[in-house]
């Protein structure tokens, strides 16, 4: 029982990084019909930007609230503004040409910064960056602490804390998404650029928008795992980056809720199944479900089917 | 008469391909074939990326499904201790590399039959996911040991063995272009709908196109284990894939004198920019990137580069009349 | 009733319950020529997507010479037969003409790839024939000049030309054309009218026409089919269809308000 409700908890967790960085591939998806390759990366760049906002704020030695407050709020601010730049001179100047002329540019994007930060460090700049390949380990922004336990399995602070801030933001961009000005325009983007672009809407601000949100988002996500699992290195976006992929198709591409609920499901299937069966299988597990979306349901759990016009 | 002109690019190539074998010192050896067995990756993705307009990210898996089955039958059979080893080695690695094209192949037959129904960015990604489920399965098979793999392989790949290959890859391709299924295959590159209706049995023939490409895939593995020595399954995850596409990308989609050009472009700028191995990845990706934006059809288009010549003749001719 | 080469019967398509074809019969019988009109979205395309195996109609049956096709795919539907155009043109664009007519052959007996790779006496046979076909077939429709062109480069009217020529290739016994004359002048449409008779004869071919304007298709036709709204309205000879006052309230009576 105890075991099983570690694998809930663990699979939760999990669950709710896929769930936030797949909203990142399913919003810019719902707008561009791309598959952005470099989202995982982006999430990685997340976790550096806020490695070194850490150090630069002394977080190691004099942990408190306000420094967490801006360590989460830079890192955000910072993949947003990547993310906003990434779209500008990677993306739009091909949003014209065929489709997989910009999916080759997304993985050219995403390589770069894999191996641009396993780089050795430039001279003459106050950080260490590029980073390099060997792992750096984030500061803990606040001491981990056992709240309460159920059965045999401890509850700590940080649990709480991550499922609360991922539920926050989840309920934000619904928020953002059905509530807001930004949030129509971005639907009525996602329904027909060209149409939504006559109904007077700024459509290249709209997807700007879009990739600053997702940025942000997968820099929160990439900030929830490093204060849980602080071993961080440049690699370390491209397995959650493909997994949470997996959990937007799964939920149906360009569905919001349905991303959440994709993440959540994939993050518990693959804790269970690595968890009672096939542990050393834990990475193929995701693919087998991708595959088996895809044959099975195309459109995913939400998505809307589409049908080309002969 | 017929079997002559079928044969007649490997008889002729066979004697260039023992000089080369007999002059290049090892240092150049080392390099040619990493070009030679790239050349054969490339020019069998580009059946399926060019020809076919399908987006494949799975080559490596079926290069590893092809090196593992080589090395596994080349150890199986060990050294001969009555036939001579000339006769002996050449032809169980002429088994063994037949076999490990024959099991990429039905690899590629297992993938691509569910997977070519989707198109673009699904089967890019699919086709990743099919490549990472592969290299997993190896690791968790101690019998292929593993994830520190199969060492101890034999030398059996000279460049005699590699030069047949990049010929074997380029006379695929080449006679398949030149015929009514590669024409089928451009169809459906250009309009699938359309090549549907006029006839061409698209899934049949995307199916095709993968499974010839992946049992090429898996000569370029077979090839390339018996010359390191070793295989692992960390040599085929999908940055391998990647580097191919890189290729088939620059040299331009359905060009195979461009994907042979790239291949042997990268392939030598990088080895004589050994030391630098971390940068390597970097310029493949700004490579892309670049070209991407810049010219997106690769360096060639769909043509070959003899087109070119034609043209510029052509262009040439008409400005002096 | 065995003499008819295309027959469709009741065959009905639905989208999310939206009939776009209600019960929609035909027969066609060797060398006819039958015009399907009716104005814009009357179902007209819908129903060659049903006819050529592009969609699988939701009830009612095909049938080409005696055999039932529907629930084929549309390649397979073409091998028995029935070849068709589009109304919006989808040529190979960057192939050349004479290929762009080539693969259309390749729905005739293509032989296995193997033979293709280490080029037996029979892959040089096929190919040797495929290409004195598709020659043959340009000089009929007056691009014999065009061959080395790529698809792409041809103006407008001989792109339109390409694709008759095109399906042709497959050696059908039905060639459906979808709004052939769209975008032509009208000496263009004149001439490609007679072309289209001509090639009736010559082919020895069922000829299905799309067309929304009634009055191209007059000349030309044996019968006329009308659809509107994805019913059919009317069908018979030309001059009986063009008095049929159910075809003037919705076809002609909305053109001459217009």
């Amino acid at each position: 029982m105890s075991e099983f409700l570690q694998h809930v908890v663990n699979g939760l967790s999990v669950g709710t990084i896929y769930a936030l960085i797949a909203l990142g591939y399913t919003m810019v998806y719902g707008v561009l019909r791309l598959i952005n390759f470099a989202h995982g990366d982006v999430y990685m760049v997340g976790a550096f930007a806020a490695f070194y906002l850490a150090h630069a704020l002394g977080v190691a030695e004099n942990p408190t609230l306000g420094k967490t407050v801006v360590v989460f709020a830079g890192s955000m601010g910072i993949c947003a503004a990547l993310g906003y730049v990434i779209e500008r001179l990677a993306y739009r100047p091909l949003r014209e040409r065929p489709r997989l002329t910009s999916l080759i540019t997304a993985i050219g994007i995403s390589f770069l910064l894999e191996y641009g930060f396993q780089l050795p460090h430039w001279n003459g700049l106050p950080i260490e960056f590029p980073p390099g390949p060997t792992p750096r380990f984030f500061p803990e922004l606040f001491q981990r602490v056992v709240w309460f336990e159920v059965g045999e399995v401890a509850i700590s602070n940080y649990d709480v804390i991550s499922l609360a801030v991922a539920i926050g933001l989840m309920l934000g961009l619904q928020f953002i998404v059905y509530r807001t000005k930004f949030g129509t325009a971005m639907r009525a983007v996602s329904f027909d650029p060209s149409i939504a672009g006559l109904m007077g809407i700024p459509v290249d601000r709209v997807i700007s928008g879009t990739f600053a949100l997702g940025s942000a988002l997968a820099a929160a996500a990439a900030l929830l795992v490093a204060i849980s699992r602080p071993r961080i290195d440049p690699m370390m976006g491209m397995m959650p980056g493909l997994k949470a992929f997996v959990a937007a198709v799964f939920g149906g591409i360009g569905n919001v809720p349905g991303a959440m609920i994709g993440g959540l499901i994939l993050g518990l299937s693959e804790e269970f199944v690595a968890g009672y069966a096939f542990s050393s299988y834990r990475d193929a597990i995701a693919f087998a479900i991708l595959i088996i979306v895809l044959l099975v349901k195309p459109e995913g759990l939400f998505g809307r089917r589409t049908a080309e016009k002969v | 008469m017929r079997a002559w002109k079928s044969l007649l690019p490997f008889v002729l190539g066979l004697p260039v391909l023992w000089l080369i074998q007999l002059w290049a010192p090892p240092q150049i050896a080392i390099i040619l074939v990493n070009i030679g067995v790239n050349v054969i990756l490339a020019v069998s993705l580009n059946m399926v990326n060019g020809f076919t307009g399908q987006f494949s990210l799975g080559h490596a898996g079926f290069m590893a499904v092809g090196a593992y089955t080589a090395a596994k039958i080349t150890l199986a059979f060990g050294e001969s201790a009555s036939v001579s080893p000339l006769v002996w080695n050449n032809g169980v690695f002429f088994i063994a590399l037949l076999a490990g094209m024959g099991m990429a192949a039905f690899m590629g037959l297992l993938v691509g039959i569910p997977s070519l129904r989707l198109r673009g960015d699904y089967l890019a990604i699919v086709t990743l996911g099919f490549n990472e489920i592969i290299r997993v399965l190896i690791e968790n098979m101690s019998w292929l040991g593993g994830a520190t793999g199969i060492s101890g392989v034999p030398p059996y790949t000279s460049l005699i063995w590699v030069g047949l290959g990049v010929l074997a890859a380029i006379v695929t391709a080449r006679r398949l272009l030149l015929s009514t299924h590669g024409r089928a295959l451009l169809a459906i590159r250009e309009d699938e709908v359309a090549a549907e209706a006029m006839g061409v049995d698209t899934t049949g023939y995307k199916v095709r196109a993968f499974v010839l490409s992946a049992a090429f895939a898996g000569l370029g593995g077979g090839l390339l284990g018996h010359y390191i020595l070793l295989v692992t399954p960390k040599s085929f995850t999908y940055v391998k894939s990647i580097e191919v596409v890189v290729m088939v990308v620059l040299g331009g989609m359905g060009s195979i004198s461009g994907a042979v050009f790239a291949a042997v472009l990268l392939t030598s700028s990088l080895e004589l920019l050994r030391g630098v191995d971390q940068y390597r990845m970097v310029i493949y990706s700004l490579l892309l990137v670049v070209l991407m934006l810049s010219r997106p059809t690769g360096l060639f288009g769909h043509r070959e580069v003899w087109d070119f010549a034609k043209s510029w003749r052509r262009k040439r001719a008409e400005a002096l009349s | 009733m065995n003499d008819e080469i295309l027959r469709a019967e009741s065959v009905t398509m639905e989208f999310g319950g939206l009939k776009a074809l209600d019960a929609f019969n035909l027969a066609l019988k060797p060398g006819e020529l039958v015009g399907l009109i009716g104005p814009n979205g009357a179902g007209k395309t819908t129903a060659f997507n049903a006819l050529s195996g592009v969609y699988a109609p939701t009830s009612g049956r095909v049938l080409l010479g005696a055999e039932l096709v529907n629930g084929l795919k549309p390649h397979q539907v073409c091998r028995k037969g029935l070849a068709r155009t589009f109304q919006n043109i989808r040529l190979f664009k960057a192939l050349t003409v004479l290929d762009n007519v080539r693969v259309a052959c390749h729905a005739h007996g293509h032989g296995p790839l193997w033979q293709s790779l280490a080029l037996t006496a029979g892959h040089a046979g096929r190919e040797q024939a495929m290409e004195e076909r598709a020659l043959e077939l340009l000089e009929f429709m007056g691009l014999e000049s065009r061959g080395d062109e790529l698809a792409k480069n041809l103006p407008y009217g001989l792109q339109r030309r390409l694709e008759i020529a095109r399906a042709l290739a497959t050696g059908p016994k039905v060639l459906c054309l979808d709004e052939p004359a769209a975008g032509m002048n009208a000496t263009e449409t004149t001439k490609l009218m007679t072309l289209i008779h001509d090639i009736r004869d010559k082919f020895k071919v069922a000829v299905l026409l799309i067309e929304h304007d009634m009055k191209l298709v007059m000349g030309i036709s044996e019968r006329l089919i009308v659809l509107d709204h994805g019913v059919t309205i009317a069908s018979g000879p030309p001059e009986k269809v063009r008095r049929d006052p159910k075809v003037i309230e919705a076809y002609l009576g909305v053109q001459e308000a217009a």
